[in-house]
């Protein structure tokens, strides 16, 4: 079976070490919060400008001037702190945070990512996005392996306006687990079911497959 | 030195058809609403806006596009706002897009008096083109530069009579860096109280960098998406 959003989230939790400092973006990273493995402190970063991100608040609770990225309001943690937006793309930049985790629409095999921009018809911006690319020590995409065409997001060359190049670490996909390599795309773990033909078959990009490849554990 | 006015109206009331300025807030948290509402009352037009986004079709920056009163925007996304969403993809307004730490950074190079800074954000990507790039230790780097300004307006949660201010969670964001940036700026705060009541440790911007200050009211701080969890 194809992994759920939430089960790709509890795929990429299993990266979180003690002491990281975490950026997640919106859509399916988001959910990785809901997975942080017991007896580890993960920091959450917001890039608006909080670190120490908590919990969406209880009803009646919710407090206009704290909001994430994604514009949902939220919570502190015991240990939290606010600063300004250069502070924040500050930590990026110089390497702070940890790990990034993101969403895309194409990935290709030398680790492109494209994930703002569809000429034309969607033209929201960029907002964090590139910044987050050009400095993260450590990124992890986050999406289905193929679009809702059908068609695979895992490609030689990306056809859409890039956020930032050769950049991807590493891809969680409700279908695998991937490396990004100088080779090109390495299977490393399938979703339970599912085949290692399917994959090859969705996977537009160069695709390694070497020896026995176990499937995803939770 | 007497920086107080008496509110919004007053306090924009130099700027003219035509002006560059930045908006401080992310979303719509932070975000003047007094000034905002007062330069959609006074329908000065041909504005160029720096602010990070554009409001939503009825509230903020929004206001603003509805009444066609923005020639440019500034911004690094504009997601929440199909109204500004379809100016652009029609033309009727002039988008430049760029990322968001290039944006707070620009800011802040205004604010502390540096021509350009390096950012290696959009290397690789259209955000590059034209733009002189330089390798630093192996990475590339893009050159940009610092925002040519008239007016930055600002949202504080305390003020002072001699404009310090300090901010409230994640209502500060961009705020401190373009209250720093304008020529002339403008804070809009929720309490405003007389020198001496702030405590120097607690200010996060010096008064010497805003020029005008007054106590804000009504403010409506609406929430775009309120996400909470139900009690059991």
């Amino acid at each position: 079976m194809a992994l759920t959003k939430e089960q790709i989230a509890q795929r990429i939790a299993k990266e979180l070490k003690d002491g990281f400092y975490v950026n997640l973006g919106i859509g399916i990273p988001t959910l990785v919060a809901n997975y942080i493995p017991q007896g580890i402190k993960v920091v959450l970063q917001s890039e608006n400008g909080l670190l120490g991100m908590g919990p969406f608040p209880y009803e009646g609770e919710e407090d206009p001037d704290l909001i994430n990225a994604g514009k949902q309001t939220i919570t502190t943690i015991p240990g939290s702190a606010f600063f300004d937006s250069a502070m924040s793309f500050g930590m990026i930049r110089a390497g702070k945070v940890d790990l990034t985790v993101l969403g895309a629409m194409e990935v290709n095999e030398n680790g492109d990512i494209a994930n703002w921009k569809i000429p034309g018809k969607m033209v929201k911006g960029m907002g964090g996005a590139m910044d987050l690319v050009a400095s993260a020590k450590n990124i992890i995409v986050a999406m289905m392996h193929t679009n809702p065409k059908g068609e695979s997001k895992l490609l030689s060359k990306c056809s859409l306006p890039l956020t930032g190049v050769g950049c991807v670490k590493k891809i969680v996909t409700d279908l695998a687990v991937l490396d990004v390599t100088p080779q090109g795309f390495k299977l490393l773990e399938t979703a339970p079911g599912i085949s290692i033909e399917e994959i090859i078959q969705k996977t537009s990009g160069k695709l390694i497959v070497e020896g026995k490849i176990p499937e995803i554990q939770f | 030195m007497n920086k107080i006015v008496a509110g919004a109206i007053e306090a924009i009331k130099d700027i003219r058809d035509g002006s560059t300025i930045m908006l401080g807030g992310f979303g719509l948290c932070g975000i003047p609403e007094n000034c905002i509402s007062a330069l959609v009352e006074k329908g000065v037009k041909d504005l160029t806006c720096i602010s990070n986004n554009a409001g939503v079709d009825d509230f903020g920056i929004g206001l603003m596009l509805q009444k066609r009163q923005v020639k440019k925007m500034i911004s690094s996304y504009v997601g929440e706002n199909a109204e500004f969403e379809r100016q652009l993809l029609s033309g009727e307004l002039e988008v430049e897009l760029i990322p968001q730490g290039t944006l707070a950074t620009r800011c802040m190079a205004t604010g502390y008096g540096m021509p350009a800074i390096f950012t290696p954000a959009g290397i690789g990507t259209e955000v590059a083109a034209g733009k002189e790039i330089r390798n630093f230790n192996g990475k590339e780097y893009l050159l940009e530069y610092a925002f040519e300004v008239d007016f930055a307006i600002v949202k504080a949660w305390k003020g002072d009579a001699d404009g310090n201010l300090v901010f409230r969670a994640t209502a500060r964001n961009f705020n401190p860096l373009m209250a720093m940036a304008g020529k002339i700026t403008i804070a809009e705060v929720e309490e405003l109280v007389p020198a001496g009541e702030l405590d120097p440790n607690i200010i996060h911007t010096p008064g010497i960098y805003v020029h005008r200050i007054f106590q804000g009211k009504n403010y409506l701080k609406r929430i775009e998406q309120k996400t909470v969890i139900r009690r059991n």
